[in-house]
């Protein structure tokens, strides 16, 4: 089974860390990992502003780049989110992308999914809350969204209970937005640093001393506030975590 | 201004953006153990979209039936393209009766359509009897909710309010005291009026009747106590049959306020002994929104607020700050809809969180209707220039790797190196109140290519 690591463009330079973990998560499970240099960017922040105008490329792209992996497992919910909801408006009727689109998936997922992990033998002995990242959560059904009436479970939660000592904090709001949005942290600055500072708040009185999620980038948001205030939540990839990492900072 | 200038207005009082976001979640809390309860939720959901979707596809057979049903109960049949249309036609019908006191009962359509101050115009009083449309008509202000008009008050707003408007006691802001005194002040306007307008939330084409849903009764005070009842019904407001509707109560309160059904659930079908019933058919551009694959489904909306009470931006930046009658979700596909400059930030007052499609009772997808506006607007060429022009950049930079290395390598050295000063100021939103990521020493790849160097 080869995999092609689809590694999110600003992972890529600003969270190697991450990166790293993620690729190091997947070889602990026997598997073969490949990261295709030529890979840039799934076209989300353009997506998500409405200028299509370099998109259909850059899916074209992506699919050339890597249709012919057994799997495509990408570190981020919403840049896969991109691939499996949004490429069909550039790439529907393409050889080889409804394969991609099947086979494309979220770490959290893969693990639990496909691979079906049953133990990553490492400890985490730390108080955690997870921070479902909305795209993952809802577009991927990584977990169950609070608004719908269907039986419950949590990709994310299942993987971080099979780690030892960790313990996870029941948070009040478990899959409110954090406010990142993409390019809407800026547009809408003020909106997404109450939202942002809601969720740090909101882990904060859970007792979380590390903020987990899925996705870097609302992390990097939530990272962003926490620091600049000096709060006592450390925010950390899924994938450090399940690397057996300790707690640090995201990089 | 747009929808962020507005937001940043809101949020400044960071206190009443809170309270104000408890208040709408508290909502949104009762709605989950309300839909809890029932154990077929999301087949109802889904029943629900078939209806309303098959009413769609059908919608002039309908109407037509509706039309022939109505009138064989004697009710008139109008006809408005438009809001000036209708807002013509209650005029005529007022004016050809001598009839200047009118009340109403909730109705976003007239609202949608500038009815109130058509008429005030035109010489006719207007009372909106719904206690928080008054609440917000006295303020001489639109609602803030659709469902909710008053939500951006508190109590101590309201007294005052009423102190100026009604003479209450200064300083006392007692909910129930407060109502007794509207209740009072709505009572003489009910018993004065001669006519009553209200919305309509459904209407049934197999009866050629219409239901209107409230918790206060003032519509059926308004369209009983006086002798003309006029009905202003959205076009897509349309079901096939009566056993239809049950699908449609069970949603509608629960998915709106977390009861199992409004107070009242008034059926009209026909005038009141010796009155007159008129029901007035707007289209108002939903015939070209149900023309748009894309964004036909917002025409499933039965209007319940459940969108925009679970919206995380809606519950921190208040309803005016949408600058269209109707705010949240919902709104910010139906206002570019009809004005797409004028509405132009509003597909953006969003992130995509998707809890808006969750939520609503008759699945329109509102989150992919959102996305697919933002590509109208750059399409129209409504996007912010320099915006665009950067995010232009970034994608043609992304179809260039070597570059793109270049560019991040560059930015990973020079970053640290820089004082915070330049960093850190008016021109980089992010870190207004943000750290930026620690810049690296190296990026992914060159940690890849290391290790498979290492490797081989």
């Amino acid at each position: 089974m080869r995999i092609g690591l689809f590694i999110p463009c600003y992972m890529n330079e600003l969270y190697p860390g991450a990166s790293m973990a993620t690729l190091e998560v997947l070889e602990r499970q026997g598997l073969e990992v490949d990261y295709p240099l030529e890979q840039t960017c799934c076209g989300q922040p353009m997506a998500n502003s409405g200028c299509t105008k370099n998109l259909k490329d850059l899916a074209q792209r992506f699919l050339r780049i890597f249709k012919d992996y057994d799997y495509i497992v990408g570190p981020s919910g919403s840049c896969v989110a991109m691939v499996r909801t949004h490429y069909a408006q550039f790439l529907d009727g393409e050889p080889g992308f409804d394969r991609l689109k099947e086979r494309t998936f979220e770490l959290c997922e893969f693990l639990h999914d496909v691979i079906q992990v049953e133990t990553f033998d490492i400890s985490f002995p730390h108080k955690v809350g997870l921070h479902n990242s909305c795209h993952g959560h809802r577009d991927l059904g990584l977990g169950t969204p609070s608004e719908l009436h269907v039986p419950c479970t949590n990709k994310l939660e299942n993987l971080l209970l099979k780690v030892d000592g960790l313990e996870l904090v029941t948070v009040k709001r478990p899959d409110e937005c954090c406010g990142f949005g993409g390019t809407f942290a800026v547009a809408e600055k003020e909106v997404s640093v109450v939202m942002g500072n809601d969720r740090i708040e909101d882990h904060l009185s859970a007792g979380a001393e590390v903020m987990t999620g899925a996705d870097i980038s609302c992390l990097m948001h939530i990272d962003g506030l926490a620091r600049r205030q000096g709060k006592p939540l450390k925010v950390m990839h899924m994938a450090q975590i399940l690397n057996g990492e300790v707690p640090h900072g995201t990089s | 201004m747009g929808h962020p200038e507005k937001a940043k207005e809101f949020t400044r009082d960071l206190d009443r953006t809170h309270w104000h976001d408890k208040a709408l979640w508290f909502v949104r809390e009762k709605r989950d153990r309300a839909i809890k309860a029932v154990p077929e939720w999301e087949q109802l959901r889904e029943q629900a979209q078939k209806i309303k979707s098959h009413t769609m596809a059908n919608l002039d057979l309908l109407l037509e039936q509706f039309e022939t049903n109505a009138k064989a109960k004697g009710i008139q049949i109008h006809w408005a393209k438009d809001a000036e249309a209708h807002n013509r036609i209650v005029l005529q019908i007022l004016q050809d009766r001598e009839m200047t006191r009118l009340v109403k009962s909730k109705s976003m359509l007239t609202e949608e359509c500038e009815l109130n101050p058509f008429l005030e115009k035109n010489g006719i009083e207007v009372i909106d009897t719904d206690l928080g449309e008054r609440i917000v008509q006295l303020r001489q202000e639109h609602p803030s909710h659709i469902v909710l008009p008053a939500i951006h008050l508190k109590k101590e707003d309201v007294s005052t309010t009423f102190q100026e408007h009604l003479q209450t006691e200064a300083g006392n802001n007692d909910p129930t005291y407060l109502t007794r005194a509207a209740r009072t002040h709505l009572r003489e306007k009910f018993l004065a009026a001669e006519a009553g307008l209200t919305g309509v939330n459904f209407g049934i084409a197999e009866t050629g009747g219409v239901v209107v849903c409230t918790n206060e009764g003032n519509a059926d005070l308004g369209s009983s106590l006086p002798t003309l009842h006029i009905a202003s019904m959205g076009i897509e407001k349309m079901i096939p049959r009566l056993k239809d509707l049950a699908v449609f109560t069970r949603l509608l309160a629960r998915s709106a306020t977390g009861q199992p059904i409004t107070s009242y659930t008034s059926h009209y079908h026909g005038p009141v002994e010796g009155g007159e019933m008129h029901i007035i058919l707007v289209d108002n551009g939903r015939s070209e929104m149900l023309g748009d694959p894309l964004f036909r489904k917002a025409l499933n909306c039965i209007r319940c607020g459940a969108c925009i009470n679970t919206c995380p931006v809606y519950r921190r930046s208040g309803g005016h700050s949408y600058g269209y009658i109707i705010p949240g979700p919902i709104g910010s596909t139906l206002g570019p809809g009809k004005d797409l400059a004028a509405h132009r930030t509003m597909p953006y007052a969003c992130t995509l969180c998707g809890s808006c499609t969750n939520v609503c009772p008759a699945k329109v997808d509102l989150h992919q209707q959102l996305y697919y506006r933002r590509q109208q607007v750059v399409d129209a060429g409504l996007l912010d220039p320099p915006k665009e022009r950067l995010l232009n950049l970034a994608g043609w930079l992304f179809k260039h790797p070597a570059l793109l290395d270049f560019t991040g390598r560059l930015t990973r050295k020079v970053v640290p190196c820089l004082p915070r000063a330049l960093l850190y100021n008016r021109f980089n939103p992010w870190g207004e109140e943000r750290e930026l990521p620690e810049m690296p020493k190296k990026s992914f790849k060159e940690l890849y290519k290391e290790k498979k160097g290492g490797q081989s």
